[in-house]
C-alpha cells in the first residue's frame, strides 16, 4: 500500500512547543461544577479532621476552606509529601504505609484528634467510612461523625439485616437467602433453591470486593472460597450471602440527603452501570433509562428507607434496574460516593458542604421540589491500570509528567495526586476522577473525549484509551448499557481502539511529520560553527512506518487533531497516544527500512513455560511445588493487588521446574514466579 | 577504468543486497555509511588503494582488488563534518566472491594499504579539526603480510594517541575485533558495541581453552554483554546495525568537532526558566532510603533526553550526556539506588574518564551528589581503591570547563571533596535543603567521639551537621536552593559560565595515577 501524504501540518510543527513539559503548580486550582452558596453567619465546626487520603480528602479539604473550617489531614509516612497534607492547614503522621497499620488505625487517629481538638470527623468513602465502632469511639469522646449515626451504618452495614430493613419499608429486594452461608456446600444447596445464576458477596463488603457470581456448582464453590478469603482480608468479616443474580441489569442509583430533624431528600439518580469486576469505570447522572415516574418511584423508596433507619447526612441507595424497568434494592451506601461529583453538577449542592451542615444539626435548606435535573453530567474514573489486561490490572510508578486538563470548559478533576506522585502497591491506584458538564448528553460526552485527549499522564500505564472507547462507543452513545457493557463489547478483552483506514493514514501522516520535524531540528545548531554546517537541500522524504504488522511507506514532503508523542528514541520507535489509544511505531528512511530484513530475529522468550506476575502484589498463597505436574488451566498461585485476589493460572500442561515465589511475598509487574519444563 | 570501477562498485553493492547476509545479521561497510551519513554526503578517498604484499600468491591480480579491506573517507552526520573508516568482513567476502568465488581469504584484515588509508582520514581529520569514526569489523592482522601489518597497527595507535584529546574519537564495533585491532578501539574515545554480533578479545576461545584450559564462549569472553556490565570496556550496546548506527548519530550531536570548538547548542524547546515541582518532594525523609538518580536528571535536562554512557557498568554512578538551553553538558551524579551511591574503584574510573573527557572537549559538567563515602572493604582496598579513586579526584580538580555542583543528600568525608567540590574549584555548588555536608553518618561519628557513652550526641550531631548549613556558612556552598528551582539556576549560571576562562600551570602533561 503506497499512498502520498501531503503534510499541511509540518511547518507547524517546526515549531512543536513543548507544553507538556510547561511548569504547573496546581493544587486548589480545579472547576467548580457547583453554586453552592456557603453562608459566612452561620456557625459551623472550627476546625475538621479528615480520615482519608487522595483525592477525597483534597475534596473534602476545598469546601472546608471554602466554608473557614480548619482542616487536619492525617497520613502515613508514605503519603508525608502527598497533595492532601499540602492542603490541609495541619498534618499528622498516623503510621507505616499498610492501610491497617495507617489510615485504619483507629487508636492512632484518636490521639490526633484529641492532639489537634478537632471537633468532627469527616471519613471519605472506604477506610473507616463505615465503621462502626469508629463512629462509636468519636460519639464517646464527643467528637462529630460528619455521616450517618451508628445505628444507620450498623443496619446499612450488613447486607442481611439492610435487606430486612429494606423489606419493611416496602423497598422492592432481590430474591435470595437471607442469612449467612456457613460453607461451600451450603452455598450449593442454597444457589440450586434460588436458581442459577447467583451472586456471592460478603456480608460486610462494598465495591465489588469478595463478591463473585456463579452460574453453576463448581464455580459456587469456587466463588464462595475466593469471597470469603477476600472478605476476611477486606473487612475482617468473612460471612457471606447468595442472591438471584439479574441477568443484564443497569446499575441505578439514588443519591439521599437527610438531616437529624425527620427531613429526607432524594437527589436524582446516578447511572454506574458500566463496570469491571464489579467497580465502576464511568458514570452519569442522570441516567438516559429512566423515566420521571420511575426515577419518582425509586426516589420515594430510598427516602422511605433513609427514614426507616432514622438517616441523617448523604447517602446512596444502589439499585439494579432491568430491561423492563422493574428494580431492586441491592444495598445502600451510609456514606459519600466516589461519583458525587455528577450529582454535584446537575443539582448545584456541594454533597460535602450539606453533609458537614447536618452534622452541626442544621435541618436540610432545600425542598424535593427545590432539587433540579439542570443539564448532564459523565464522570470518567482515571486509573493507573493496563487496560488490556482483563480491563485493567493496577500500575504502579511515578508521575513523571502529569496534567489535567482544566483549560477545557466545564472540565472538573478530583484528583489528589501531583507531578511527581508515587502510585504505590498500598493504596486505591486511582489517579482521579474527570468530571464533564453540558447542557445535554451529547455536549458532556464530547467534552469527554477533549478533556482525556487533553489528558497527560505520563509514567504509569493508564486506562485512557479505555475511557476513551467506552464513551464514544455506539451502544454507549445510544444508551444501550448494562453492567455487562465491557465484556460483551470486548469479549476479547479490551485490545485499544481500532483504526479506520482514515484514522490510520492521520496517525502515520502525524507520526511521519513528527519525525521529520524531529530530524530537521536537529540539523539546526545556533551559534556560527568554525567548519559550516552542510544543511540538506531536500524537500521531500521518503520514509518507512511500521505500525503493528504492517509496513508503509510514507513520503513527507515540505509545502505540504488529537495526538501528543509519548516517546521516541534514535532507532525511529516512537509512541502516540492518537484517540485515547497509545500506538507504537518506528519510523525509519526508507534505506535504513530495506537493510533491516538483514538484521537478525531477536528470539522472544518462550511465555509458555514460565509465569510472570502480570501486576505488582503480594503473593497470597503458592498451590505447587518443584516437581509437581501441572494440567493447562490449573490455579498456580493466587496474587494480591489493590485488595483483589487473582488466580495465576498454568498455560501449559507440564512439570514445575522451579518456583520463584512464596506466599508473603511482595513482587512487581513481570516478576518470574514459576517455571514449567 | 575509472568507468569500470564504478560499475564495480555497483554491482558489488547489488550483488551483497540479493545475496542476502540475512543469516549474517550483518550490513556491508558501504551500508553502515550509507547509514550513518546524511544522504548523499560521504567523499570516499582512496577507492584506488591496492596491497603491497607479494607473498604466498598475494601478488596476482585474483587476489588483489581496488581499495583493499575497508572504506575511508569524509561525509556529514546532521550536517556536521566526520571522518570515518568502515572495515568489514561481510562485504569483502562478497566482494571476492564476485572476482574468484574465493571465501576465504581476507575478511578485513589489516594490511599496510588498509592502516594508510586509515591513518590519511585521521590526519586529515586532527589537521581540520573533526571527529573520528571507526567502523570497527576486522579479522585482525593480515598474516601474509607479517610486520608489515603490524607497522599499520602501530601506525594507527600513534595517531589515536595523538588525536586523543584533540577530536572525539569514537568506535563502534560492528563484527569480531580481535588480537592488535582491539587496542585502536581502546585508545579511543568511546567503544559501542553491537549486541550479538561483536566481539571483542585479545585471544579468542581456542588460545584460552589452550592457554588456561578455560571453556568458554565468544559471547562470554568478549561479547557486548561482557563489556558492558563486567569489563567496562565498551561504553554502550545497541541491538542491531542499524539501531547502533542511528544511535550513533543522535550521540554525534552532543559533541564538538574538536577541542577548538565549544559544546554544540542546538535549537531548544524547553523552557530554561521551566520550574520542576516533583523535585521538591524527590528525597525521601529518611535518609537511608533509596530514590532514583535518573528521575532528577531526567526531569531537569532538556525534553527529558539523556545519553547515558556505560548505563549497565558500575551502576552506583550515573554519567551521560544530556542538554540544558539547548548546550551539551556532561552529567555525573551519584546513585543512591545502586549500592547507596558509594564510591568504589569501578565508579571512579568511570566516573574520572568522562570527566576528563568532558574537560577535554569544553562540555560544562554539571554533577549530582549524594555520596555515603567511599566503599570500605579488603576487596576495596587490595583492589587500589585508593589508587583509582585519586583518578576521580584528579579528573574533577584538574577540569576548566564550567563545573556546577547540586548535592542533593548526602555529601559525607572524602567523597564530598571528590565531588566536584568548591575546594576543587567548582563554579557553583549549590546544595538542597535536605543536603548532609558531613565527614560521617552521624551514627559513626558518635561513636567515635563519644565512644558511644553519650545518647543525645546523635541528635546534637544531626542538629549541627546533617544539614547543609555549616558549609553553606563557610562558603563551601554558594546557596541553599529550592529543589524545584534547579534547573532554571543552572540554565543561568551556565550562560554566564559560557565565558569563563582558567588555566593550570604549564606543565608537559600531569601525571594522573594510572
Amino acid at each position: 500500500m503506497a499512498y502520498c501524504n501531503r503534510s499541511k501540518r509540518l511547518n507547524s510543527l517546526f515549531l512543536l512547543q513543548w507544553e507538556t513539559l510547561c511548569p504547573r503548580w496546581c493544587l486548589i486550582t480545579s472547576h467548580k461544577l457547583y453554586s453552592s452558596v456557603y453562608d459566612p453567619n452561620e456557625k459551623t465546626f472550627e476546625k475538621i479532621l479528615i480520615a482519608n487520603r487522595g483525592e477525597i480528602a483534597c475534596r473534602v479539604i476545598k469546601t472546608c476552606k471554602k466554608m473557614g473550617i480548619k482542616t487536619v489531614a492525617i497520613h502515613s509516612d508514605v503519603d508525608a509529601n502527598a497533595v492532601h497534607v499540602k492542603m490541609a492547614d495541619e498534618s499528622v503522621c498516623v503510621g507505616p504505609a499498610p492501610t491497617s497499620k495507617s489510615y485504619l488505625n483507629m487508636d492512632a487517629i484518636m490521639e490526633v484528634i484529641r492532639k489537634t481538638r478537632a471537633q468532627a470527623v469527616h471519613p471519605g468513602y472506604g477506610f473507616l467510612s463505615e465503621n462502626k465502632e469508629f463512629a462509636k469511639r468519636l460519639a464517646s469522646e464527643g467528637v462529630t461523625f460528619i455521616g450517618p449515626d451508628t445505628h444507620a451504618i450498623q443496619a446499612m452495614g450488613d447486607k442481611i439485616e439492610s435487606k430486612l430493613l429494606a423489606k419493611n419499608a416496602k423497598v422492592n429486594t432481590i430474591p435470595g437467602f437471607d442469612g449467612v452461608v456457613k460453607d461451600a456446600d451450603e452455598a450449593v444447596t442454597i444457589a440450586r433453591e434460588i436458581g442459577y445464576p447467583v451472586m456471592i458477596k460478603a456480608s460486610a463488603g462494598g465495591g465489588g470486593k469478595g463478591m463473585r457470581i456463579a452460574w453453576d456448582d463448581e464455580e459456587t464453590r469456587e466463588g464462595f472460597r475466593f469471597s470469603s478469603q477476600e472478605a476476611a482480608s477486606s473487612f475482617g468479616d468473612d460471612r457471606l450471602l447468595i442472591e438471584k443474580f439479574i441477568d443484564n441489569p443497569r446499575h441505578i442509583e439514588i443519591q439521599v440527603l437527610a438531616d437529624k430533624h425527620g427531613n429526607a431528600l432524594w437527589l436524582n439518580e446516578r447511572e454506574c452501570s458500566i463496570q469491571r469486576r464489579n467497580q465502576k469505570v464511568v458514570e452519569e447522572a442522570p441516567s438516559t433509562f429512566l423515566d420521571p415516574e420511575t426515577r419518582r418511584a425509586m426516589g420515594e423508596q430510598a427516602v422511605a428507607l433513609a427514614k426507616a433507619v432514622k438517616y441523617s447526612s448523604a447517602g446512596t441507595v444502589e439499585f439494579l434496574v432491568d430491561s423492563s424497568k422493574n428494580f431492586y434494592f441491592l444495598e445502600m451506601n451510609t456514606r459519600l460516593q466516589v461519583e458525587h461529583p455528577v450529582t454535584e453538577c446537575i443539582t448545584g449542592l456541594d454533597l460535602v458542604q450539606e453533609m458537614i451542615r447536618v452534622a452541626k444539626g442544621y435541618p436540610l435548606r432545600h425542598k424535593q421540589a427545590d432539587i433540579p435535573i439542570n443539564g448532564w453530567a459523565v464522570e470518567c474514573r482515571v486509573y493507573a491500570e493496563d487496560p488490556y489486561k482483563s480491563f485493567g490490572l493496577p500500575s504502579i510508578g511515578k508521575l513523571s509528567q502529569y496534567q489535567e486538563p482544566l483549560h477545557l470548559p466545564s472540565v472538573r478533576v478530583d484528583s489528589g495526586i501531583q507531578q511527581g506522585s508515587d502510585i504505590s502497591i498500598y493504596y486505591d491506584p486511582m489517579i482521579s476522577k474527570l468530571i464533564t458538564y453540558g447542557s445535554n448528553r451529547a455536549e458532556a460526552l464530547i467534552r469527554m473525549e477533549e478533556a482525556l485527549d487533553n489528558y497527560v499522564i505520563r509514567g504509569v500505564a493508564h486506562n485512557i484509551s479505555l475511557l476513551r472507547e467506552v464513551i464514544i462507543h455506539p451502544r454507549f452513545v445510544q444508551g444501550d448499557i448494562s453492567t455487562k457493557f465491557l465484556p460483551e463489547v470486548y469479549p476479547d478483552g479490551f485490545k485499544g481502539h481500532k483504526l479506520t483506514d482514515l484514522e490510520r493514514r492521520e496517525l502515520l501522516a502525524t507520526a511521519a511529520s513528527l519525525y521529520m520535524a524531529e530530524q530537521l531540528r536537529s540539523q539546526r545548531f545556533l551559534g556560527t560553527p568554525r567548519i559550516p554546517i552542510a544543511k540538506s537541500k531536500r524537500s521531500s522524504w521518503e520514509l518507512s512506518v511500521r505500525l503493528g504488522d504492517g509496513i508503509y511507506p510514507v513520503a513527507v514532503s515540505k509545502d505540504g487533531s488529537s495526538f501528543s508523542r509519548i516517546s521516541r528514541n534514535a532507532s525511529g520507535e516512537t509512541s502516540i497516544q492518537f484517540l485515547g489509544t497509545v500506538y507504537k511505531l518506528q519510523i525509519l528512511t526508507k534505506v535504513a527500512a530495506e537493510l533491516s530484513k538483514y538484521m537478525p530475529e531477536k528470539a522472544a522468550e518462550d511465555t509458555s513455560s514460565i509465569l510472570r506476575s502480570p501486576m505488582p502484589g503480594t503473593v497470597v498463597a503458592v498451590s505447587v511445588k518443584p516437581g509437581d505436574m501441572v494440567s493447562e488451566g490449573q490455579e498456580i498461585c493466587v496474587i494480591e493487588a489493590m485488595k483483589m485476589q487473582n488466580s495465576m493460572i498454568a498455560a501449559k500442561t507440564g512439570k514445575v521446574k522451579a518456583v520463584h515465589c512464596k506466599a508473603g511475598d511482595t513482587v512487581g509487574e513481570g516478576d518470574l514466579l514459576v517455571e514449567l519444563e | 577504468v575509472g568507468f569500470g570501477i564504478k560499475n564495480f562498485a555497483i554491482i558489488y553493492y547489488c550483488i551483497a543486497l540479493s545475496k542476502g547476509h540475512a543469516c549474517l545479521g550483518k550490513l556491508t561497510a558501504r551500508e553502515r555509511i550509507l547509514l550513518l551519513l546524511d544522504p548523499d554526503s560521504f567523499d570516499e578517498y582512496d577507492m584506488f588503494v591496492e596491497h603491497r604484499c607479494t607473498d604466498f600468491g598475494m601478488d596476482s591480480s585474483k587476489n588483489k582488488y581496488p581499495g583493499d579491506s575497508v572504506v575511508t573517507g569524509r561525509g556529514r552526520i546532521n550536517g556536521r563534518l566526520a571522518y570515518v573508516f568502515s572495515q568489514n568482513t561481510v562485504g569483502l567476502y562478497y566482494l571476492l566472491a564476485i572476482i574468484d568465488n574465493d571465501f576465504t581469504v581476507f575478511g578485513g584484515s589489516l594490511s599496510g594499504a588498509h592502516a594508510q588509508k586509515i591513518c590519511k582520514i585521521m590526519d586529515q581529520a586532527a589537521m581540520v579539526g573533526a571527529p573520528v569514526i571507526g567502523l570497527n569489523d576486522s579479522g585482525g592482522a593480515r598474516i601474509q603480510e607479517g610486520v608489515e601489518s603490524l607497522a599499520g597497527y602501530a601506525d594507527i595507535f600513534l595517531r589515536n594517541v595523538l588525536c586523543s584529546g584533540v577530536v572525539p574519537q569514537i568506535s563502534l564495533i560492528m563484527g569480531p575485533c580481535a588480537g592488535g585491532a582491539v587496542y585502536s578501539p581502546a585508545l579511543t574515545d568511546f567503544t559501542f558495541m553491537v549486541k550479538d554480533t561483536s566481539y571483542l578479545f585479545i585471544t579468542g576461545p581456542d588460545v584460552v581453552k589452550s592457554v588456561t584450559n578455560e571453556d568458554v564462549t565468544q559471547e562470554q569472553l568478549g561479547g557486548a554483554k561482557t563489556h558492558t556490565a563486567v569489563s567496562g570496556v565498551a561504553h554502550r550496546a545497541f541491538e542491531n546495525d542499524i539501531d547502533a548506527l542511528l544511535n550513533l548519530r543522535e550521540f554525534f550531536n552532543y559533541l564538538p568537532l574538536s577541542n577548538r570548538d565549544p559544546a554544540p547548542v542546538c535549537e531548544c524547546h524547553d523552557p530554561s526558566d521551566r520550574l520542576v515541582p516533583e523535585l521538591d518532594t524527590i528525597v525521601p525523609a529518611e535518609s537511608t532510603k533509596a530514590y532514583d538518580m535518573l528521575d532528577i536528571i531526567h526531569s531537569i535536562v532538556d525534553e527529558r533526553e539523556f545519553f547515558e554512557i556505560m548505563p549497565t557498568y558500575a551502576r552506583n554512578i550515573v554519567v551521560g550526556f544530556a542538554r540544558m538551553n539547548g548546550r551539551t553538558v556532561g552529567i555525573v551524579g551519584n546513585q543512591p539506588k545502586v549500592a547507596s551511591g558509594c564510591l568504589d574503584i569501578n565508579s571512579s574510573v568511570k566516573g574520572a574518564r568522562f570527566v576528563r573527557f568532558c574537560d577535554a572537549f569544553n562540555i560544562p559538567l554539571i554533577t549530582f551528589v549524594d555520596v555515603p563515602g567511599f566503599l570500605p572493604g579488603t576487596a576495596q582496598e587490595y583492589g587500589g581503591i585508593i589508587r583509582h579513586g585519586a583518578k576521580l579526584l584528579f579528573a574533577f580538580a584538574e577540569a576548566t570547563v564550567p563545573k556546577i555542583t547540586v548535592i542533593t543528600r548526602k555529601a559525607y568525608g572524602g567523597a564530598y571533596d571528590v565531588m566536584s567540590s568548591k575546594h576543587l574549584r567548582g563554579d557553583a555548588n549549590y546544595a538542597w535543603p535536605t543536603a548532609e555536608v558531613a565527614v560521617m553518618g552521624a551514627k559513626g561519628a558518635v561513636q567515635i567521639i563519644f565512644r558511644g557513652k553519650e545518647a543525645d550526641a546523635e541528635e546534637e550531631y544531626v542538629d549541627k551537621f546533617a544539614n547543609p548549613f555549616p558549609a553553606a556558612m563557610r562558603g563551601f556552598v554558594d546557596d541553599i536552593i529550592q529543589p524545584s528551582t534547579t534547573r532554571m539556576r543552572i540554565c543561568h549560571d551556565l550562560d554566564v559560565l559560557a565565558g569563563k576562562s582558567q588555566s593550570s600551570p604549564w606543565k608537559k602533561h600531569a601525571n594522573i595515577p594510572l
